[in-house]
């Protein structure tokens, strides 16, 4: 056997990780929508015992790591992760060869409808659908999925967050004005919520579409929407340089749209991207502070048709500390 | 008579009774529920056979036909008053045996309770010809055996039930009976009813006075949060309140209302200068039990309570209201131990 000769940057692109134990690499495991089958946990199991140390590390944004694997056996390890890969339907190349990519990052999701009470939509399914319209792919780009305006998933930390979204509809005949929908509404939510005249008014404006009227409404006065809708909030980030929380875009929007607008991002992003960044690597938001928001707009919108409802953002400014600068 | 009918045949049926008939029935409706993607049960007029959910109990109830959970009584201008119209067309009410004898514990309440009828009651209660769901299975929290309100042999115009794919119908209604001859065969049907159920509990005889004092109410003081789902679901729950309006455009004509009322509700016990008599959740629980199951029938003779666990399905806070009727037995018979 001959020394160790690894091509880094293949290996970073297959999913494994560059760990500071020389010699040594991690397995990642992309679980889109945070929902993984007990067989598929119990072959991670598999792996960590026979190619590990015994240890499994929980990701950040739901994504497995098997530390302590031997750089010589990656490729075992990649016939061993292709019953994950195939039981959680991720877009492979070739079948055998592990991931394909990792830049795009894993689609993460809250419990959502499946379990939530408050959650507006399906999380683990949109993220499933998400995935499977963009991976795989080297850019780096991060979606997160959250069942409510709780944001339990947290998604303003990510390039595109999903907040799911209730129209409430307000039946009058079935109201008796117990008030528990404008008290909830104040001490859980906006307070977007009066009474006028024994019926309930709701401000458009003010509603933030959570739902909490109509899980605490005893009658069905309140309902939920028959189409599910969502706020997008864009460009958040970590990181060393400008960290800042994703601004609100569009209020109102469909799952169609949003699933346009990320895939049209990736066209964007190859038309400028910084061809001298580091790993080939950059946030998608400090390509649009070089671009401009309206450039970007410009390309996401491509054969977008947003419902009537949509209201979007002309323009949208980001905060955050800016640590790159004296002033920030 | 009873008449057996195809599923096309029912709907037919049901084609041939709305000349005469507003159907008023069981409504599934698709993610209207409380959650996400969760479906309700309840009441709605109905224009097609397909929409009657004869499958499962309905959510809430079918007073919400006579008893609507709001309904504008009256207008009044500056000198006059007009009474609200109603469509005068008949009413077929589906519902189960629960809900039949439900329309008892109703009727007591509006028009038998004192010396006046309540007229806005009557009116309805007029119209209404009840449909009968038998009930080949006892669903989720029934309890309707020990109520003895499991079956109903009379007060409906006629029965439904789904065996198969077949409608088997006891139509003592001599006129309904014209149109389901016309449609399918003659055969002797008995509605189909339970016996049994997984619930039980034991109705105290008397309740003691020491029941009401009783540590046993307080653990609602904190459990339930007085949402009155309890009661908005109950298919004998009657209390109301009065909204009087005046629109906002003209402060001289407006509308009176009734809508629904909860004795779990804040605000229900609520008196001039500031007063509330049941401030606790726990206090409350006890008044709405004693009444299901002892003060109702002081006055009446029979229990208000049908036995539905309509109550217990929806509780959020998963109180169950049978477990409370056992709880009161249990402690009535301690008291009585102890007056001995």
């Amino acid at each position: 056997m001959g020394n160790l000769d690894v091509n880094v940057g293949k290996l970073k692109k297959n999913a494994f990780r560059y760990s500071k134990v020389r010699g040594e690499t991690a397995s990642r495991i992309r679980i889109p929508g945070g929902v993984i089958d007990a067989g598929s946990m119990q072959k991670v199991v598999e792996i960590a015992e026979k190619y590990g140390e015994g240890v499994i590390n929980i990701t950040n944004r739901q994504g497995i790591e098997i530390p302590g694997i031997r750089l010589e056996d990656m490729e075992e390890v990649n016939a061993e992760v292709q019953a994950i890969i195939d039981a959680l339907h991720i877009n492979q190349t070739e079948p055998g060869k592990g991931y394909p990519s990792s830049g795009t990052r894993n689609v993460i999701a809250c419990p959502g409808a499946r379990l939530c009470p408050f959650g507006c939509y399906d999380t683990t399914a949109f993220a499933q659908k998400m995935e499977d319209a963009i991976f795989p792919n080297d850019r780096h780009v991060k979606i997160a999925f959250t069942g409510c305006s709780n944001d339990c998933a947290k998604v303003r930390l990510a390039d595109f967050g999903v907040i799911g979204m209730t129209e409430p509809q307000y039946d009058k005949d079935r109201c008796v004005a117990c008030e528990a929908c404008i008290n909830y509404c104040k001490r859980r939510s906006v307070g977007a919520l009066s009474l006028v005249n024994g019926k309930v008014v709701r401000d458009k404006a003010k509603c933030i579409g959570c739902g909490v009227c109509v899980a605490y409404c005893p009658t069905r006065a309140w309902t939920r929407s028959e189409n599910h809708y969502f706020r997008l909030v864009l460009l958040g980030r970590t990181g060393k340089k400008n960290p800042r929380l994703a601004e609100d875009f569009i209020k109102w929007a469909d799952e169609e749209s949003i699933l346009k607008m990320v895939k049209n991002c990736y066209a964007y992003i190859e038309e400028y991207i910084d061809p001298n960044a580091v790993e080939h690597k950059e946030h998608i938001g400090y390509i649009v502070d070089r671009t401009g928001f309206e450039e970007f707009k410009k390309w996401i919108f491509k054969d977008v048709s947003l419902p009537p409802i949509a209201e979007v953002k002309e323009r949208v400014y980001w905060g955050g500390n800016h640590y790159d600068r004296y002033d920030g | 008579m009873g008449y057996i009918v195809s599923r096309e045949g029912f709907a037919e049926v049901i084609a041939a009774l709305r000349d005469k008939y507003r159907i008023i029935a069981p409504i599934r409706k698709k993610g209207g529920g409380r959650f996400t993607d969760v479906d309700v049960i309840l009441y709605g007029e109905v224009t097609d056979a397909a929409e009657i959910e004869l499958d499962a109990k309905s959510d809430y109830a079918p007073k919400e036909f006579l008893t609507p959970l709001s309904e504008t009584l009256f207008y009044f201008t500056e000198q006059e008053v007009k009474e609200a119209d109603l469509e005068p067309k008949p009413v077929l009410l589906f519902g189960r045996s629960c809900d039949l004898h439900a329309l008892e514990r109703l009727d007591a309440i509006y028009l038998r309770n004192g010396k006046a009828k309540d007229i806005f009651y009557e009116r309805r209660r007029k119209l209404v010809n009840f449909v009968l769901i038998g009930c080949d299975k006892s669903f989720k929290n029934c309890f309707c055996a020990d109520m003895g309100t499991n079956r109903a042999t009379e007060g409906y115009a006629f029965s439904v039930d789904r065996v198969g794919d077949e409608i088997h119908a006891d139509v003592p209604d001599a006129e309904i009976a014209k149109i389901f001859a016309a449609r399918g065969r003659e055969e002797a049907v008995t509605p189909r009813y339970v016996t049994e159920n997984e619930v039980h509990v034991t109705v105290p005889e008397t309740i003691p006075a020491a029941v009401l004092k009783s540590p046993l109410w307080d653990e609602y003081d904190t459990r339930c949060i007085n949402c009155g789902r309890c009661n908005f679901v109950c298919p004998t729950c009657s209390c109301y309140t009065m909204q009087d309006v005046f629109y906002t455009d003209n402060g001289k004509v407006g509308e009176r209302r009734r809508v629904a009322a909860s004795c779990m509700v804040d605000g229900y016990t609520n008196v001039a200068g500031g007063g509330q008599y049941r401030r606790k959740n726990g206090e409350r629980m006890r008044f709405k039990v004693l009444h299901k199951i002892g003060d109702f029938k002081k006055r009446f003779g029979f229990q208000m309570c049908v036995g539905c666990g309509r109550c217990d399905d929806v509780c959020p806070e998963y109180i169950s209201y049978t477990n409370i009727i056992n709880k009161v037995s249990a402690a009535a018979q301690d008291a009585g131990k102890e007056a001995e």
